[in-house]
């Protein structure tokens, strides 16, 4: 029994790493996931493709393969053009491609989430003289918001477990330390068992949270 | 008070109206009536912009809105609009729908323009309802509601766009009673309607529309008594 709490332990060594590079890259994924959405609206068609096709290539290709472009391409590429250059610390690298990749999710999630506002709420807000900007200000967005809240909380889910990817450029977040001890001590069974393990109890209480969000907004969405 | 001429609307190749030209003054209660399809809501709104005419001209109190250069923003103060499905605001109660544009676009002080939220409440008899939210009111308390909404910017002008379409028989009532007592207060009004009896004894004038073009117009009297034109014959035949 010590040896399956010894997995457990060890996994959750990591678990600070982990939550810190899915914190990090769902703020950026948000920031940058407004910029996408609001690009993939934007009547002119030029930002509307190259939003779409930004989007198209994030989502097109896995994550350990743009992990892979980044950590260990870009400071190839930087050096052949004599700028001497590499990641100081894999971490940084990581919150910056998964920030990056999760933008393309986030973005599409914004843009349903708005798209999903019925378009008499901004008719009637212009109809009371409210500008486009003030509409969606203090119409539209807090009812996206209340639409897209579960989704993002799902994105955020997803993303945590993305992460375990991460292992395969020395970023020691959960996965890598249940690696790094299974391979010290031949105990793979309790160390991997001790790494779903980490992993759930962050991911079940979370998918409650989506749940229970859901069924608030179920709710609310009664006769409106 | 509103001058539309030659205007004309289409939806990618779906022409919907055809040249209207209409002159409407201040004080008049206008009843828009017409067969489904027939162009009288795309008319409406496209008086207040919610549809960009395709041609012609839009004049408000003298003034082109339908031309670059204009601020739309300044002018749909002046118009008040009410749809069928009221689009009230569900995130916020009764009272906040009433008193969000009057704070943000108006710049009132929020003490201001509860205070005149409520007199507007009252008027339409739902004073006891201004904390909860929409979701909770039926159809004729959010239809209500929605014309105080629309009110509270102090319209010169006040657009329906079918108020009554999606109430039960038995709300229609006190909707229509509302609107009796605005069209009282002197206030100019352009009313899409199903409604013929309300037409017929609050309207100034009624303009038959069929095909986007109106077919024919004049006195709720000779319009609903002696109709004309034989497409208002039918359409009254059918729905009198």
């Amino acid at each position: 029994m010590d040896i399956y709490l010894k997995g457990i332990k060890i996994a959750y060594s990591g678990i600070a790493v982990t939550i810190e590079i899915t914190l990090f890259a769902v703020i950026i994924g948000v920031a940058l996931g407004l910029i996408v959405a609001l690009g993939k609206m934007s009547t002119l068609k030029p930002v509307k493709v190259l939003f779409s096709v930004y989007v198209e290539l994030l989502r097109g290709t896995p994550l350990i393969v743009q992990v892979l472009i980044v950590y260990a391409g870009v400071p190839m590429l930087m050096q052949k053009y004599g700028i001497d250059f590499r990641w100081e610390d894999p971490v940084v690298a990581s919150i910056l491609v998964c920030g990056i990749n999760s933008s393309a999710y986030v973005g599409e999630i914004i843009r349903s989430g708005l798209q999903a506002v019925d378009k008499g709420q901004m008719e009637a807000a212009r109809s009371l003289g409210m500008g486009h900007f003030q509409a969606m200000r203090f119409i539209i967005v807090p009812q996206a918001f209340r639409i897209i809240l579960p989704a993002l909380a799902n994105e955020f889910i997803a993303l945590l477990k993305e992460t375990a990817i991460l292992s395969v450029i020395s970023v020691v977040e959960v996965t890598r330390r249940s690696m790094l001890w299974a391979a010290a001590t031949f105990e793979a069974w309790p160390a991997y068992l001790g790494t779903a393990f980490v992993y759930l109890t962050i991911t079940i209480p979370l998918s409650r949270l989506v749940a229970y969000l859901e069924r608030r907004m179920a709710q609310s969405d009664r006769g409106k | 008070m509103i001058e539309v001429s030659n205007l004309k609307k289409q939806f990618g190749k779906l022409e919907v109206l055809k040249g209207i030209s209409e002159t409407i003054t201040e004080n008049e209660v206008v009843c828009v009536i017409g067969p489904s399809g027939s162009g009288k809501s795309t008319f409406l709104r496209c008086i207040n912009l919610l549809e960009m005419p395709t041609s012609g001209e839009v004049f408000i109190d003298g003034d082109q809105i339908n031309k670059k250069d204009v601020d739309i923003n300044k002018i749909r103060e002046k118009l008040g609009m009410v749809f069928q499905n009221f689009n009230l605001f569900p995130h916020k109660t009764t009272l906040e729908n009433i008193t969000i544009s009057p704070i943000q676009v108006n710049k009132l002080s929020k003490a201001e323009a509860e205070k005149e939220a409520m007199e507007l409440l009252q008027m339409v008899g739902l004073q006891d309802k201004a904390g909860v939210y929409p979701a909770s009111l039926s159809g004729g308390q959010k239809q209500r509601a929605a014309i105080a909404r629309a009110l509270a910017m102090k319209p010169e002008i006040m657009l329906f766009d079918e108020p009554t379409s999606a109430l039960d028989p038995e709300m229609v009532g006190e909707v229509l009673q509302v609107m009796r007592d605005l069209a009282h207060r002197g206030m100019t009004m352009v009313i899409v309607t199903h409604e013929m009896g309300f037409a017929r004894e609050v309207a100034d004038r009624v303009l038959f529309m069929d095909e986007g073009v109106i077919v024919e117009q004049g006195s709720p009297e000779e319009i609903f008594g002696n109709p004309q034109n034989e497409r208002t014959k039918s359409f009254l035949s059918k729905v009198l």
